[in-house]
């Protein structure tokens, strides 16, 4: 079974196409690479597999239910944005998230503060920005989600940060029972981490391939098979 | 590219020739556990799917074998990774001969090469 399937879908902002008549399917237990240019749709696409955001026409499951607000039950979803309350604690805000979903793992969240080694005790506000990224997959990765959506998890971060996000992901991330779907500009440093991409380019989809087929097929890296599918 | 490995090659293959150079060197005895497929892709920053599938083509190789629940072992067969390290070796051979060759040098000005240059390092 697909884990995402959009079928015809179109989202519109005011007047303006996002999503044009876009049909595709993702299977789960794959770490998925949305990307394309800024303003291609990517964000479009993975806020919608969200519920954030709702479509002009056409249909979107995910899980094999029909996407609405509630989806959230099953799905975890990075911001690009923060979403914190500034004057909690790391540990409150790990309390906090406990408490409001039900498939939160309070251990792994524990384990995952001592692999990115932010301290329980400081406040959220007094957290610098590399911090913040981190607290953020802590809290995205906690979840026993089926499905995790990543909207650019590296963008503005350090090297430094970017590496310990990088190895947390790959050490946290359950892939027997979770998929993977990201937005990213940082294609070469996440390409060992993908399975699959998609590329999108002014609201359509223009290719569903595995990353081990364009190297295996076509010689290539991802960085050079993008030069080639958005010229 | 991150981390030493080329562009063109799947990363699976890559990862694959990386561990089978540790056995032929030694560094990883025959019998002796592999890491987890969370420790090598946390160390090699690559998805764990990718590990999965360069162990199970190690596994195809015969250069592996997978214990339920304990973990990836070397094999304990010792002639298995002596052919393993021969065939690696006629590979590299080969691959020499035909650069030599194609350059127009002859069996006997190959061998003197090679035993002037390696002289050379030793010294």
């Amino acid at each position: 079974m697909s884990m995402v399937k959009f079928e015809n879908v179109s989202k519109k902002y005011y007047g303006e196409l996002a999503l044009d008549n876009v049909s595709f399917e993702l299977p789960g237990g794959k770490v998925i690479g949305l990307i394309g240019p800024n303003g291609s749709g990517k964000s479009t696409a993975l806020k919608i597999m969200a519920g954030l955001i709702r479509v002009n026409r056409g249909k979107v499951t995910v899980c094999g239910k029909p996407t609405c607000r509630r989806i959230s039950e099953e799905v975890a979803f990075l911001s690009e944005l923060d979403a914190f309350y500034s004057f909690f604690t790391v540990q409150e805000t790990i309390n906090f998230y406990h408490e409001q979903y039900s498939d939160f793992d309070i251990n792994k969240a524990e384990s995952m503060l001592k692999f990115m080694q932010l301290k329980p005790d400081a406040r959220v506000k007094d957290l610098s920005k590399g911090n913040r990224g981190r607290l953020k997959i802590v809290l995205t990765l906690s979840r026993r989600a089926k499905l995790i959506l990543m909207d650019e998890p590296l963008s503005g971060l350090d090297p430094m940060v970017r590496e310990s996000i990088i190895k947390g992901l790959v050490s946290f991330i359950d892939l027997e029972h979770q998929t993977v779907i990201m937005t990213t500009h940082e294609v070469s440093e996440i390409e060992p981490l993908l399975d699959m991409v998609v590329a999108i380019r002014d609201g359509h989809v223009l290719k569903i391939e595995e990353v081990d087929n364009i190297r295996e097929e076509y010689n290539i890296s991802l960085v050079e098979w993008m030069k080639k599918v958005f010229v | 590219m991150t981390d030493g490995f080329n562009a063109t090659q799947p990363i699976y293959l890559q990862l694959l020739q990386k561990v089978i150079i540790q056995i032929v060197r030694g560094d990883l005895k025959t019998g002796e556990k592999l890491p987890s497929v969370r420790e090598l892709g946390a160390q090699f920053k690559v998805n764990p799917n990718t590990v999965q599938r360069a162990y199970a083509e190690l596994e195809r190789l015969a250069v592996v074998e997978t214990r339920r629940g304990l973990g990836t072992f070397v094999t304990e067969d010792k002639a298995c990774l002596n052919q393993l390290r021969e065939q690696l070796k006629h590979e590299k051979i080969d691959t020499f001969i035909q650069d030599m060759k194609e350059m127009g040098f002859n069996a006997v000005e190959i061998i003197a090469g090679l035993s002037e240059h390696l002289n050379d390092k030793s010294n």
